[in-house]
């Protein structure tokens, strides 16, 4: 038994780390964010130093790799306690964070300090080109990395799973975190025909966060819902399923929506039409789910802000997910968007609301606990951190809307008009300056709701009555 | 959810429904790996071309510029750039021209790098843009500009 009343087997500490570095590199994401958001403006800011294409590749690669760090760390947490037995082996898991983070680490320096060329030439990206393809820059061996740690961390949350209780949730979230894991091996795969490329390239990027990305979202949606409502897992896991088979029967052929323009037959015209219409479903399955099963709460937990961050996670996400893409889904309209800044517009919501938030809506209901704080922080600490969802969120609508419109004003002068009438690109983005600037204004208070959501986790006491354990920290 | 829809109802739908459209999803794919070579003139991607691909990747020319639609969106299209800056007349003048006066040093301009490549690079990448110009798009962008 763990020396910490407030988890159920020790081995679940090893999620801290993973959450917490995770968190880390949120903080570097949003400040090269915020560092692009002004090259948009001003175009030679802290340029040769950092050029746009660098900051931008930090900023992607940075959220991919917090992301994972999250999903993991969720996982170390979540699956134990489903499965009902300590982790197959926490030191594993141990030394598997201090590679990811140190190649982590390595390669977003990589990217800052060394001329993306040469990072090619050092990596050997002759022998297997991978490099220089968009969320996919990292160098060869970070990749193998990648393939390294996921297949360890599968090892090990596998076993615990075989080794213990089979609940839809750890079912689920396993086939997840496997299928990212497999899906991730087309990375390696650059045929010469740059439609082939493209082609496969999705069954990455589109297969993550419409696919399997979506089973990790629900199941971690579901295991918070079961711990903070107390509602019977049968009906919280019959939930799991519906909203699972509605995310890849409607996602799996929704690739279909990226396949209009890159040299890929007609027949996708149609088929990413009508499939990508029905990926809206599955996020407003996620939202009826939340609040059916919060207002049919069977306890009262005392983790109030856990509970805003379960709600809000579906709401922005059928908002940014489903509704902004269904928005320029439809092969005719996408025909105008594609590739605009509404693209830009639906990216952020969709990526914040179901993937960001999902993560800090796990921390938010373990981090309490793993530190040794109680099954919540106090109410102070509690209501700082609901400062920093509301602020994050609002924000994140606001860039969503101010990009949203600077989208539909480039697409009206860019790409409407006939030859000759149009505007070229940089004409039109010397039109859109007013939304970048407001887009700037939105992302620093973004930051701020950032700042406060970490000032949240000061908090070093115990909330509630306990036996004497020693409070973690962040 | 009523008592006669069960969580062994839902289960095999996720498990069928998945299995059902996964296998959709690839014979699709074999249909795309089919039509591929006519509609990307695959006869035509050459050595030249090929480089010129590794070039663009090596360079992280898509963490500014989007191709096809896909990459960033700081700077312009160039799936079409070959049409929009002088076609098979002056294209092979212009990307190296180009490419060569980087960066303006604009005050306030988004600029581009100077990258360094060889006049053999230069000549790899346009190849690579020139060949990808002429894939079968289903006619996208809807204008020059991209």
């Amino acid at each position: 038994m763990s020396n910490n009343p407030y988890i159920k087997f020790t081995s679940q500490k090893v999620a801290m780390p993973y959450l917490v570095f995770a968190l880390i590199l949120f903080v570097g994401q949003i400040l090269f964010g915020l560092i692009m958001g002004l090259q948009y403006i001003i175009g030679d800011f802290l340029f040769p130093l950092i050029p746009f294409n660098i900051a931008r590749m930090v900023h992607t690669n940075l959220l991919i790799v917090w992301l994972l760090f999250g999903f993991m760390g969720a996982a170390y947490y979540l699956i134990p306690e489903e499965a009902d037995r300590e982790l197959h082996s926490p030191k594993l898991a141990m030394i598997l964070f201090w590679i990811f983070a140190t190649a982590g680490v390595l390669t977003i320096l990589g990217y800052l300090f060394v001329p993306y060329a040469g990072l090619a030439q050092m990596t050997g990206n002759d022998l297997l080109p991978t490099m220089g393809r968009e969320f996919l820059e990292q160098p060869l061996i970070t990749k193998v990395g990648i393939v390294v740690v996921c297949l360890g961390f599968l090892y090990n949350v596998g076993m615990t799973v075989l080794k213990g209780r089979k609940t839809a949730i750890n079912v689920v979230m396993m086939t997840g975190l496997i299928g990212l894991a497999v899906m991730f091996l087309f990375s390696f795969y650059n045929p010469d025909n740059l439609t082939r490329d493209k082609f496969y390239w999705w069954y990455v990027v589109h297969l993550w966060v419409e696919g399997v990305w979506e089973l990790i979202m629900a199941a971690m949606l579901a295991y918070v819902l079961i711990k903070i409502t107390g509602v019977d897992r049968e009906v919280i896991e019959k939930w799991l399923y519906v909203i699972v088979a509605m995310a890849l029967i409607s996602g799996i052929l929704g690739t279909g929506h990226h396949y209009f323009w890159i040299g890929a037959p007609t027949v996708w015209l149609w088929v990413g039409s009508i499939f990508s219409t029905l990926e809206p479903l599955p996020f407003f399955a996620m939202v009826l789910f939340a609040f059916n099963m919060i207002n049919r709460r069977r306890r009262e937990h005392p983790n109030k802000a856990a509970a805003l961050w379960a709600m809000g996670t579906t709401v922005t996400a059928f908002l940014g997910a489903g509704v902004w893409g269904f928005l320029h889904t439809l092969a005719p309209v996408n025909y105008y968007t594609h590739g605009t800044q509404l693209t830009a517009a639906h990216g952020h919501l969709a990526f914040y609301g179901a993937y960001a938030l999902i993560v800090m809506t796990l921390i938010s209901y373990a981090m309490p606990k793993l530190r040794g704080l109680g099954e919540a922080a106090d109410n102070k600490a509690q209501v700082l951190e609901m400062w920093g969802f509301w602020l994050m969120t609002i924000s994140m609508v606001f860039i969503t809307l101010f990009l949203s419109a600077a989208g539909v004003v480039q697409i009206w002068l860019q790409r409407m008009p006939e030859d000759g009438a149009a505007l070229s690109f940089m004409a039109t983005q010397d039109q859109l300056m007013i939304f970048y600037w407001f887009r700037l204004a939105a992302g620093v208070v973004f930051l701020v709701g950032l700042v406060c959501y970490l000032l949240s986790f000061r908090q070093r006491g115990r909330a509630a009555l306990t036996t004497g354990v020693v409070a973690g920290h962040a | 959810m009523s008592e006669t829809f069960t969580k062994g109802m839902a289960r095999n739908i996720y498990y069928g429904g998945s299995l059902f459209f996964v296998l959709v999803f690839l014979a699709l794919t074999y249909h795309t790996e089919r039509t591929v070579p006519e509609r990307t003139n695959s006869h035509l991607l050459t050595e030249s071309v090929v480089r010129g691909k590794l070039v663009w990747e090596e360079n992280n020319c898509i963490g500014c510029h989007s191709l096809l639609g896909e990459g960033a969106y700081f700077a312009p299209e160039l799936g079409n750039v070959f049409v929009r800056r002088g076609g098979e007349e002056g294209f092979k003048f212009f990307l190296p021209a180009w490419m060569k006066a980087q960066p303006t040093n604009i005050p306030g301009r988004r600029q581009m790098p100077q990258f360094n490549l060889t006049d053999a690079q230069l000549d790899d990448l346009a190849e690579f843009l020139k060949w990808t110009s002429k894939i079968n798009t289903n006619n996208w962008p809807p204008n020059k500009e991209g």
